[in-house]
Formats: C-alpha cells, sequence, structure tokens
C-alpha cells in the first residue's frame, strides 16, 4: 500500500460512511497498515503482550527515576510540574492508591508504603476503546496493544472517564513549551493541545525489535519482564505459573495485561 | 414567519442586544480558549469534564421535558395544553442547541468535530448521542414550525405532521436515556454505575422543564399579550409535582444502596459531594442548598392550597429549576469523578473564563428561545 497515513485514514474513512468498511474492516486495514508501515524484519511480535512487574526487585529510588525518565523522554513526554494538568506514561502509586480497596490495616509495612510502577494496562477488555467515538483509541488486534491515534482525538475525554486506572493524560495546553529542548526524541512524534495520551507499550521500538523503553532501563534488576501472553513458553507466561500475582481492580473486568508480584521470592 | 422576530418593542430589542453582549464577549473568550487550550478552565487530569459538559447534561432535559406538554396534549387530547406546546417545542430547540454548544467549547479539538460524523463508531455512547440529539433538534423545528405556519395561515395543519409528533414523542425519552447511559455505563466510576440513572435523569427532566416552562408561560403573560391559561399552568404544576417526587425518591434509593452497602467505593462520592473528605469540601454547601430547595419545593408544590396560588407556584418552580441545576447540572459530573481512581482527592472549580463561557451560551440559548417565543408569540396575537 503505497500511500501515507493521512490518504489511508481519508479513504477509510470515507468507505466506512458509505459503508464498506464497518468496524471490523476499518480495523483489520489499519492493522495491516500498521504492519506494513513499521514492520522490519527484527520487529518483535507478540499475539498479547504483557508486562510483569516485580516490585520487590526494584530496590531504590534510583531505578523507578530510571524507568520513568526513560519512558518520558523516548516519548516527549511533557513535564507540566503542575498536579492538574500533569501528564504521565509511567509512574509511581503507593499500594494503597494503586490498589484501593486491597489495603488492609495489618499488612507488611514494606509493601503498604513501597511505590508501585503504574502504566496503562493495555486491557484486554478496554472500556476506553469501547466509547472512543471516533475509533482514535483503539486496540491492535494484531499484538493487544491499546493505540492511540492523535490525529483523529476529538479530545472529548470521554477515555479519560472511561479508564478506571486513571492512565490517560489530557493535553490541556501546548505540551511542547514543557519539553527541554536537550531531552527531545526527535525520532518521536510530540502532541498538540487538546488531544488525550497515555502509554502505548512502546509500540515503534517493538517494532525495530528493541523492548519497550522502561524495560531496558532498569535491565539489570530483571524486575519488568515484557512478552507474548499466548505463549505458554514465554519468561511472562513462565513467571505467572510460579507466582502469585495480582493485577489492579480485578473485579471490573477489563482484564489487565499489567501483572504485579508482590512476593518476590519463588514460592510456587 | 421569520420576519416577525424584527418587529417589537424597546424592551425587546434591548434585551436581545443584552444577549448579544454576553455572547459578545464569551466569544472573545472562547477564541482565548481556543488558543491556549482547556487549560484556562478548572478542569484537570482528574475531574476531566465540568461545568460545560454538566450543562449539556442537565440541558438535555429540559430538551427532552418537551413532551410533557406534547404528549399529554396529542395522546391524551388535554386540551388546556393546546395553545403551549409550541412554547414546549421552541424551548426544545434552544436547549439542544445550548447543548450542541456545551459539547462543542468542551472539545479539546474543535476543528475535528466532523470526526464523530466520519468514523461513525456505534459502539461508542456519544455516537448514538449525536444522533439522537440531532434527530430531536430536526423534530421539534419542524414540527414546531409547520404548526405555527399553519395556526398563521389560519388553517389545519398538514395530515403528515401527525406521525412526526407521535415519533417525537417516544424520540424524547431516548435522548436523555442514552445521555444518562454515557455515565451508567463507565466501570470504576461508582456515582455514575446505577441502573436508576435514566430514570432519575426523566425524572429530574420532566420536573426542571416543565418548572422552566411556568416560569416562562408567567414572563410572556407579564410582558406580551399571549396569556398560557391558568389552568395549563397548573396541570404543568402538577406534571412539577409528581416528577420532582420521583425524582427525590430516585435519588433517595441511590443514598440508601450505597449506605446501606456500605461498599466505600459508593460511599465516597456521596460523602464528598455532602459533607466533604479530608477537608475537601468545595461543592458541600451547593449540594446541601439543592437538598434544601428540593425539600421546600416539594413541600410547596403538594400543599394544593399553596400550588393553587400562581406565586407560590412561580417561587417553587424557580427551587426546583436551582435545585436540579445544582444537582444535574455540577454535582453529578463532579460527584463522578471525585475521588479519583486512586482515592485521592482533587478539587474541582470552574474558572472567570470558563463561567464566561458558560453564560454566554446560555445567552445564545436565551437568544433563540426569544426570537423563537417572539415568532410564535406574534402569531397567536395576530389569530386570537
Ligand atoms: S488501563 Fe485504561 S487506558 Fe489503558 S487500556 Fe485499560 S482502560 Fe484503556
Ligand atoms: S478524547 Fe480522543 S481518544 Fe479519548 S474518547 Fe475522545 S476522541 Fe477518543
Amino acid at each position: 500500500m503505497s500511500m501515507d497515513r493521512r490518504q489511508f485514514i481519508k479513504i477509510a474513512g470515507i468507505s466506512t460512511v458509505l459503508g464498506f468498511g464497518g468496524t471490523l474492516g476499518l480495523s483489520k486495514l489499519k492493522d495491516s497498515w500498521a504492519s506494513e508501515m513499521l514492520q522490519s524484519p527484527e520487529a518483535l511480535n507478540a499475539k498479547h503482550w504483557a508486562m510483569v512487574i516485580d516490585v520487590k526487585k526494584l530496590t531504590s529510588e534510583e531505578h523507578y527515576d530510571k524507568a520513568i525518565s526513560a519512558c518520558h523522554r523516548a516519548h516527549n513526554v511533557p513535564n507540566i510540574g503542575n498536579p492538574k494538568e500533569e501528564v504521565k506514561w509511567l509512574w509511581k502509586e503507593t499500594y494503597e492508591h494503586a490498589f484501593p480497596g486491597m489495603e488492609q490495616e495489618y499488612m507488611p509495612e514494606g509493601i503498604k508504603h513501597k511505590p508501585f510502577l503504574l502504566l496503562c494496562n493495555h486491557c484486554e477488555n478496554p472500556p476506553c476503546v469501547r466509547v472512543c467515538p471516533t475509533k482514535a483509541t483503539f486496540k491492535r488486534e494484531s499484538d493487544g496493544i491499546v493505540m492511540q491515534d492523535m490525529h483523529r482525538c476529538i479530545g472529548c475525554r470521554f477515555c479519560m472517564a472511561a479508564c478506571p486506572f486513571g492512565a490517560r493524560s489530557f493535553n490541556w495546553r501546548d505540551p511542547r513549551p514543557f519539553i527541554k529542548e536537550q531531552d527531545e526524541n526527535k525520532e518521536f512524534p510530540t502532541r498538540t493541545k487538546g488531544v488525550v495520551e497515555k502509554c502505548t507499550f512502546c509500540y515503534e521500538r517493538l517494532a525495530k525489535g528493541e523492548m519497550p523503553a522502561c524495560v531496558e532501563a532498569v535491565k539489570d534488576t530483571k524486575a519488568l519482564v515484557f512478552g507474548d501472553l499466548s505463549d505458554p513458553n514465554s519468561e511472562v507466561r513462565k513467571i505467572l505459573s510460579t507466582h502469585y500475582s495480582i493485577r489492579r481492580k480485578p473485579e471490573l473486568g477489563t482484564q489487565p495485561s499489567v501483572y504485579y508480584l508482590i512476593g518476590g521470592e519463588e514460592n510456587a | 414567519m421569520l420576519e416577525r422576530a424584527l418587529t417589537g418593542s424597546g424592551r425587546y430589542w434591548r434585551w436581545i442586544l443584552f444577549l448579544l453582549a454576553i455572547i459578545g464577549v464569551g466569544f472573545l473568550v472562547y477564541l482565548r480558549q481556543f488558543k491556549v487550550g482547556l487549560g484556562i478552565t478548572g478542569m484537570s487530569r482528574d475531574v476531566s469534564w465540568g461545568l460545560y459538559i454538566g450543562q449539556f447534561t442537565f440541558l438535555v432535559g429540559v430538551a427532552a421535558s418537551a413532551v410533557m406538554l406534547v404528549l399529554p396534549y396529542y395522546l391524551h387530547n388535554h386540551k388546556v395544553f393546546g395553545k403551549i406546546t409550541i412554547l414546549g417545542e421552541f424551548l426544545a430547540v434552544a436547549s439542544v442547541v445550548m447543548c450542541m454548544l456545551f459539547i462543542f467549547v468542551d472539545m479539546g479539538q474543535p476543528m475535528r468535530v466532523m470526526n464523530v460524523i466520519l468514523h461513525p463508531t456505534p459502539n461508542s455512547v456519544m455516537f448514538w448521542d449525536a444522533v439522537v440529539l440531532s434527530g430531536y433538534l430536526l423534530l421539534n423545528i419542524v414540527v414546531g414550525w409547520t404548526i405555527l405556519g399553519a395556526e398563521s395561515k389560519g388553517v389545519a395543519p398538514q395530515k403528515w405532521v401527525k406521525p412526526v409528533i407521535i415519533l417525537s414523542i417516544i424520540w424524547a425519552p431516548s435522548i436523555h436515556t442514552v445521555t444518562a447511559f454515557l455515565y451508567s455505563g463507565l466501570p470504576g466510576r461508582h456515582f455514575w454505575l446505577s441502573a436508576v440513572m435514566a430514570a432519575r435523569f426523566l425524572a429530574s427532566a420532566f420536573s426542571a422543564g416543565p418548572a422552566l416552562l411556568i416560569i416562562l408561560c408567567l414572563i410572556l403573560r407579564k410582558t406580551t399579550k399571549f396569556d398560557a391559561g391558568r389552568e395549563a399552568i397548573q396541570s404543568l404544576g402538577k406534571i412539577v409535582t409528581y416528577f420532582m417526587i420521583t425524582n427525590v425518591f430516585l435519588l433517595g434509593l441511590e443514598v440508601f444502596t450505597a449506605f446501606y452497602s456500605n461498599i466505600p467505593g459508593h460511599m465516597h462520592p456521596f460523602q464528598y459531594l455532602f459533607a466533604g473528605i479530608e477537608g475537601h469540601g468545595k461543592l458541600v454547601p451547593l449540594m446541601w442548598a439543592s437538598g434544601l430547595f428540593a425539600v421546600v419545593s416539594v413541600i410547596m408544590l403538594v400543599i394544593p392550597s399553596v400550588r393553587a396560588k400562581e406565586g407560590a407556584l412561580a417561587f417553587a418552580s424557580a427551587l426546583v429549576f436551582l435545585s436540579l441545576w445544582i444537582d444535574k447540572g455540577f454535582g453529578l459530573i463532579v460527584g463522578g469523578f471525585v475521588p479519583n481512581p486512586f482515592e485521592k482527592v482533587t478539587e474541582y472549580w470552574p474558572t472567570w473564563p470558563e463561567v464566561i463561557i458558560t453564560l454566554a451560551v446560555w445567552a445564545v440559548g436565551f437568544l433563540v428561545l426569544t426570537v423563537l417565543y417572539k415568532v410564535a408569540v406574534s402569531v397567536k396575537e395576530e389569530v386570537a
């Protein structure tokens, strides 16, 4: 397919209006477009990307800072410095705020006050995708990543209301002045005001055969493991079948693809 | 027929100019918001919808309430509403226009508004909301205009209008039901995750809308030769009474469910709204005012001798309107976001630019309403 993105979107849009596309057709087209545009021989592939975060292995502040700043620099996440307008893709939160309702008075102090790394969970049943009126938020059928099309988003913020994990940020104003020039990653687009954004599991790095930036940044700790949930031999599956893991707000049925190990030691 | 809006008394023109002035100022402020972004509002990462979406939600109800006049008149032959169904239909038109404007000013990328139509997304409730709202707008313009046109010519309205009216009667509840579904289908927002949300929306709509109509009828009687008639106003009063009681009842159900179940997530928004959490309680006085207005208005309305007095009825109607405006136009939206998904409290309060833009959208609504009512009343004065 030798057309650019804009053209593609236009044609996809028109064909949907005329009834050729339909929801399914469109997402399929979009997937094939994405893979053709981004696929390179060394690309990492999976049917269902997932992340396991072993919290016990993140032992110092530095680990957190490394992971967060690697993500934020790779994606030109602005540092607004005002919690109300904050944009964040990867951040830390204590157990009681990350897992509200699952905390109790007598739990180990070490876990109660332990920071947890939070990000978009790339839910299997993502409510953010369900509510988006423009398909600007969509789930890639090929690998389960919940994506964000910044050029299509109308900034209605319905997805922010729908995400029960507070994973989405809105650009309340132009983010560019808040990205330090020396930090800017010229290979990744910056956003405009008025659109929503979030972690995308580094789809752009996977396409180049690289692990997500946060995983890479704290590689030596082995605390973040990224892999294919649909492959029984993958590392993530091995860990999940031998360790007790938890997910955020499982009762809501969104099926997060981010798992947390709080025990650290092998206790299978 | 529209030319009738171009002649009027000095008072009429002063009112129009006043509205235009507010719209002008609001437009300038909007240009600023357009340039800077929604950062000039009080909304935040945690409370990502605020006054604009609240007004939209409230006004969808006012729009839907037109059916409270049209239905008794056309389906039950309730003759006293004959004169004023047009007022209900035109109020619906003005309200839907405001709804659309509130959505528009709330968008981060307003230039992309067509994306909703270019990429129709049947799984998004917002898509359906756009469909039902524009349909309803069209239905009410067509019905109101055709009937008024027939009236001004002194002939019976064309036959095809009747089925369109029936359609509009069926359509009206849908606009508010779909709007309720915007909220009630979201996981993790306990305050909104309630099956009675749509029912509550309809009850509050069918009380707030007719309450406003009572006030509008009384204003029209004072300022023009048009008189809705005592009986029609009393009928509206009964409608307000029944639905306000239903609304309070439904709210009571929500409170019972939240507190008897004792589930923290369900209790927190109520605690935030009515008592404050950890010292955060900006909305507490407002919410209590809303509660107080509701109680006082219900007491006034259920006593027949009080309701029979037009002054008292107007006062009670104003209380109903204010109470529901606070509850739905403000508390309902903010309460859905506080506490946030991390059980933390970020407070919301509208900023001045936000308030001015909101006032300007209301002014547009009143302008549309004034022009339409002017035409309607002139026609009625001529044929009378
Ligand atoms: S965590 Fe939130 S933003 Fe991410 S996929 Fe799930 S619902 Fe969507
Ligand atoms: S803000 Fe953008 S991504 Fe989110 S629901 Fe609206 S259009 Fe979709």
